[in-house]
C-alpha cells in the first residue's frame, strides 16, 4: 500500500515503573494526505510521532512506507522531516544555512542549494532573509524557517509536533492556513500533533483522537 | 533522541581511550601506592601491616598529621573570617569599584601555588616588606597564604547564595518585631548556612592539598603529610613510609570530599532584585569589611614585584636578565632558568594535547546521561580525589621503568603524563556542562534532515562546543604550566620545569638566587594568568552564543 502505515506501535520509557506512553497504535496515512493526532498533553501523541520519525525507539510494532519496513532504519535514512514546537533552528547557522542543511546532507551542489533556499524562503514568505542570524527572528519567523528547513530536502512525510503552539492566537490562525496550503501545493504527506481542535480541523484532512496511549 | 554514539559497542570503543589512559597513568600508579603502603615492597606476597603501623606511629608522622589538620582548620577559619564580610559587601550592594574588587578576589585562583608561595616569601621573609612581623618560616605565613587563596571560594559560594536571598525576608522579620541583629541571626544566617558549610568544606579540601605553600613557607620546621611524603622520597629514600603517608593523604582528601559532597549548597534561585547602592553607614561597613581582604590580596603581589627588582645596590632588571644567563654558581640549578621555562612550555603543550584528546572524547561520552556515563565521569574525576602529590608519587613508583616495551626510566615523558592526569578532571568538568547544554532535539533535528550520527557530531556538536573546548584547553595548559605537586616528584633534576626551578632557587640563600626566583615567579604568573584570562574570555563568549 502507498503512504505510511503504522502497526501496533508501542513506546515504553525506562524507569521504575516503566512508562508506557504509546500502548499499541495502528494507523495509515495515504500519500498526500494530512492526518492530525489530537489529544490532551501526556496522551502519548508526541511519543507516537517521535517513534514514527525515528528519534525514539519503539518497544514493539512496525513503521512502514509504501510497504517497506522502516522500523530498523535510522532517522537520517528515513526521509521523514520533523518540525519541532520550538523550531530547534541551529543557532550557529544563518537562516539560509539552516534551510540548506538538509540539502547539503543530501549532497546537492552549491548553486542548486542556493536556488532551492530562495524558492523555499519565498514559499514561507521570508524572501531576502537568507543572510540573517536565527537569533534575530521573531517567533513566527522562526517557525516559518523551521518549516522551510524541513520541507527543503523534499521529505516523503512531514511530521509537525505542535508547530504553532508557541505563537500567539492571531498568528496561529493565519499560519495554520498557510501551512495547510503549503503542504497541499507541495503534495507532502503530513502527520500533525496538536492539542487544539480548531487547528486540527483547519490543517488536516482527517483527525484522529488519542488518549492514554491509544487511539479513541 | 537516542544517545550518541548510537550503539553501546561504539561507546565502549571510544571509552577505551579515557579508561586506558587513566588505568595506565592513574589507577595503576595510585593502586600501587595503596598496596605498597599497606603491605610494603613485596606487595600481596609477603606483606606486613605492622610496617605500615610502625610508620603511622612515628612521632614525625603524628606531627605531620597534626600540622595538616591544624593548618587546614586555621586556613578555613581565616578564609571564613575575611571571606564572609567580603561576600556581604560584594553581593548586597552595588557601588563603584565593586566589579574591580570582585575581579581582584578571583585573581589568586588563576595563580600557580608556587607563585603564591614565592610572593608570601617575598612579603614575609626576613628582608621582605613585612619581614619585621617575624613570620618567616612560620605557620602564620602558611595560614595567611591559605587565606589568600581561598577567600575567592567563600566569596563565590556564599556571595552567590546571598545575592539570591531576598532582603524582603529580613524586612518581614523586622516588621514582626525583630531587631536588625536578630533578623540577621534568625533569618539571614540560617538561609546562608548550607552555602557557608559547603564553602568551608571546599576550602578545607584545598587547604589540605597545598603542598607548594607548605614546602616553601614552612621551611624545615613545618611539615604536613604532603611535604613529609616528599621528604621521605627525596631525603630519606624511604618509599614505604611515603606510600603509607600517601594513604593518610588519600583518607584526608576523601573525608574533605565526602563532607563537601554532603554540604553541597542548594542551587540558589535567580537574583530576586538588583543590589542597591549602600547608605552612609553601610559604606563604612563595606570599607571595614573589605580592607583586610584588599591588603592581603595586594601586598604579596607588590612585594613579589618589588623583590624581583631589588638588587644588591638598589633596583634594576638584573634578576630578569639573570634568567637568561648561566645559573649562579651557588645554586643547585644545572640549567639556566630560561631553559626551565622552555621545558615548562613543552611539557605543558604535550600534557595539554594528552588531556585535550582524552578530555574531549570523555566529555562527549559523559554528556549523554546514562549509567555507564556517570561511571566514566566518576572515574575521570578520581584524580581530584587524591592530591597531586599522590599522583606524582604513584607515577614515580610505577612508571619509572619499562612500560609496555617503552623505557620510561627517568624519562621526560613522566612529567607531561603526570600533569595531564592532574589537568584532565578539571578540564572535563569545564567542558561537560557546555556539552550538556546542547538541546538533544537539536541533534534530532539534524538527523531528520538526513545527517548521520558522525555528521551530527561534526556539524552540530563541534561548532557549538568550539569556544568551550578552546577555553578548557587553555585552562588545561595553564594548570600544566603551573603544576607543582606531581611535577616535583617526576621532573628530572637536570631538566627542571619553571615551578620546580623556582622552588629550588627559593630554598637557596643569597640575593641572586632568591631574586631570580622572584623574577621567574613574576614571569610564570604573567604566563599562566594571561592564558587563564584568555580561557575566561572564550568561555564568556560561549554563554552569549547559546
Amino acid at each position: 500500500m502507498s503512504g505510511l502505515s503504522v502497526a501496533d506501535l508501542r513506546v515504553t520509557y525506562a524507569g521504575r515503573p516503566p512508562v508506557e506512553a504509546v500502548r499499541g497504535v495502528s494507523l495509515s496515512i495515504a500519500q498526500g494526505e494530512t492526518v492530525a493526532l489530537l489529544g490532551p498533553s501526556g496522551c502519548g501523541k508526541s511519543s507516537l510521532l517521535s517513534a514514527v520519525v525515528g528519534i525514539v525507539e519503539p518497544s514493539a510494532g512496525a513503521v512502514a512506507w509504501d510497504g517497506e519496513d522502516l522500523t530498523r532504519v535510522p532517522v537520517h535514512k528515513r526521509g521523514f522531516g520533523l518540525v519541532f514546537q520550538d523550531g530547534q533552528l541551529f543557532p550557529h547557522l544563518t537562516v539560509g544555512a539552516n534551510i540548506a542543511f538538509g540539502l547539503e546532507m543530501a549532497g546537492m551542489a552549491r548553486a542548486a542549494r542556493a536556488a532551492r533556499v530562495e524558492e523555499l524562503l519565498s514559499l514561507v514568505g521570508l524572501a531576502g532573509l537568507s543572510g540573517r542570524g536565527v537569533t534575530e527572528l521573531s517567533g513566527g519567523q522562526r517557525q516559518r524557517v523551521a518549516l522551510a528547513r524541513s520541507l527543503a530536502p523534499g521529505p516523503r512525510l512531514l511530521a509537525l509536533d505542535e508547530p504553532l503552539s508557541s505563537l500567539d492566537a492571531d498568528l496561529r490562525g493565519r499560519l495554520a492556513v498557510e501551512v495547510r496550503d503549503i503542504l497541499r501545493s507541495s503534495g507532502t504527506t503530513g502527520l500533525l500533533v496538536t492539542h487544539d481542535p480548531a487547528e486540527a480541523e483547519v490543517m488536516a484532512d482527517r483527525v484522529l483522537r488519542m488518549d492514554e496511549g491509544l487511539l479513541v | 533522541m537516542k544517545p550518541w554514539p548510537a550503539s553501546a559497542r561504539l561507546w565502549w570503543a571510544l571509552a577505551a581511550l579515557p579508561v586506558g589512559f587513566l588505568g595506565l597513568f592513574f589507577l595503576w600508579p595510585a593502586g600501587t601506592v595503596v598496596v605498597r603502603g599497606l603491605l610494603g615492597e613485596d606487595g600481596w606476597g609477603g606483606g606486613d601491616l605492622a610496617g605500615a603501623f610502625e610508620v603511622l606511629t612515628r612521632s614525625r608522622t603524628l606531627d605531620a598529621i597534626t600540622t595538616t589538620v591544624g593548618l587546614a582548620a586555621l586556613g578555613t577559619l581565616g578564609s571564613l573570617l575575611l571571606g564572609l564580610p567580603a561576600a556581604w559587601a560584594l553581593s548586597r550592594f552595588s557601588w563603584r569599584g565593586a566589579r574591580t574588587m570582585r575581579a581582584l578576589v578571583t585573581v589568586p585562583f588563576v595563580l600557580p601555588t608556587i607563585v603564591v608561595a614565592a610572593a608570601f616569601q617575598a612579603l614575609l621573609g626576613r628582608s621582605g616588606l613585612l619581614g619585621g612581623l617575624g613570620l618567616d618560616q612560620s605557620a602564620g605565613a602558611i595560614v595567611l597564604a591559605l587565606v589568600f587563596f581561598n577567600i575567592s571560594v567563600v566569596v563565590r559560594i556564599v556571595g552567590g547564595a546571598w545575592e539570591s536571598l531576598s532582603p524582603r525576608l529580613a524586612d518581614a522579620a523586622r516588621t514582626l518585631g525583630a531587631s536588625r541583629a536578630r533578623a540577621f541571626l534568625r533569618v539571614t544566617m540560617p538561609a546562608l548556612r548550607p552555602a557557608i558549610s559547603s564553602a568551608a568544606a571546599v576550602v578545607m579540601l584545598f587547604c589540605s592539598t597545598s603542598f607548594a605553600l607548605v614546602l616553601v613557607l614552612g621551611g624545615s620546621r613545618i611539615r604536613t603529610v604532603e611535604t613529609e611524603i616528599y621528604l621521605q622520597v627525596n631525603q630519606f629514600l624511604d618509599l614505604r613510609a611515603a606510600a603509607v603517608l600517601a594513604l593518610v593523604q588519600v583518607v584526608f582528601v576523601g573525608i574533605a570530599l565526602w563532607v563537601s559532597a554532603r554540604a553541597r549548597a542548594p542551587r540558589p534561585p535567580a537574583a530576586v532584585e538588583p543590589a542597591r547602592p549602600p547608605r552612609r553607614l553601610e559604606r563604612l561597613g563595606i570599607a571595614a569589611a573589605l580592607s583586610p581582604t584588599l591588603l592581603l590580596l595586594t601586598l604579596p603581589g607588590i612585594a613579589l614585584v618589588e623583590r624581583s627588582l631589588r638588587t644588591s645596590d638598589g633596583y634594576g632588571l638584573d634578576h630578569y636578565a639573570a634568567l637568561f644567563g648561566e645559573p649562579p654558581a651557588r645554586s643547585t640549578l644545572s640549567a639556566p632558568v630560561w631553559q626551565a621555562a622552555v621545558t615548562s612550555l613543552l611539557t605543558a603543550l604535550v600534557a595539554t594535547a594528552m588531556a585535550g584528546a582524552v578530555g574531549i572524547v570523555t566529555a562527549m561520552l559523559v554528556s549523554r546521561r546514562a549509567r555507564r556515563a556517570s561511571a566514566l565521569e566518576a572515574l575521570v574525576m578520581l584524580p581530584l580525589g587524591v592530591s597531586a602529590v599522590v599522583v606524582g608519587l604513584g607515577v614515580l613508583l610505577t612508571l619509572n621503568r619499562s612500560v609496555l616495551g617503552v623505557d620510561l626510566r627517568g624519562s621526560w615523558w613522566l612529567v607531561p603524563i603526570a600533569q595531564a592526569v592532574v589537568a584532565l578532571p578539571l578540564m572535563v568538568r569545564a567542558l561537560v556542562p557546555a556539552a550538556r547544554a546542547i538541546d538533544p532535539r537539536l541533534r534530532a533535528a539534524a538527523a531528520t534532515l538526513g545527517a548521520s550520527p558522525w555528521r551530527v557530531l561534526w556539524r552540530v556538536d563541534a561548532p557549538l562546543l568550539r569556544s568551550a573546548t578552546a577555553a578548557s584547553i587553555a585552562f588545561a595548559f595553564a594548570i600544566s604550566m603551573g603544576e607543582f605537586g606531581a611535577t616535583a616528584f617526576v621532573a628530572r633534576p637536570d631538566r627542571p620545569t619553571l615551578p620546580t626551578a623556582i622552588s629550588r632557587l627559593l630554598g637557596r640563600p643569597g640575593i641572586e638566587n632568591v631574586g631570580m626566583a622572584f623574577a621567574a615567579s613574576v614571569l610564570l604568573a604573567a604566563l599562566t594568568a594571561s592564558v587563564m584570562l584568555a580561557s575566561e574570555r572564550l568561555r564568556t563568549t560561549v554563554g552569549a552564543e547559546l
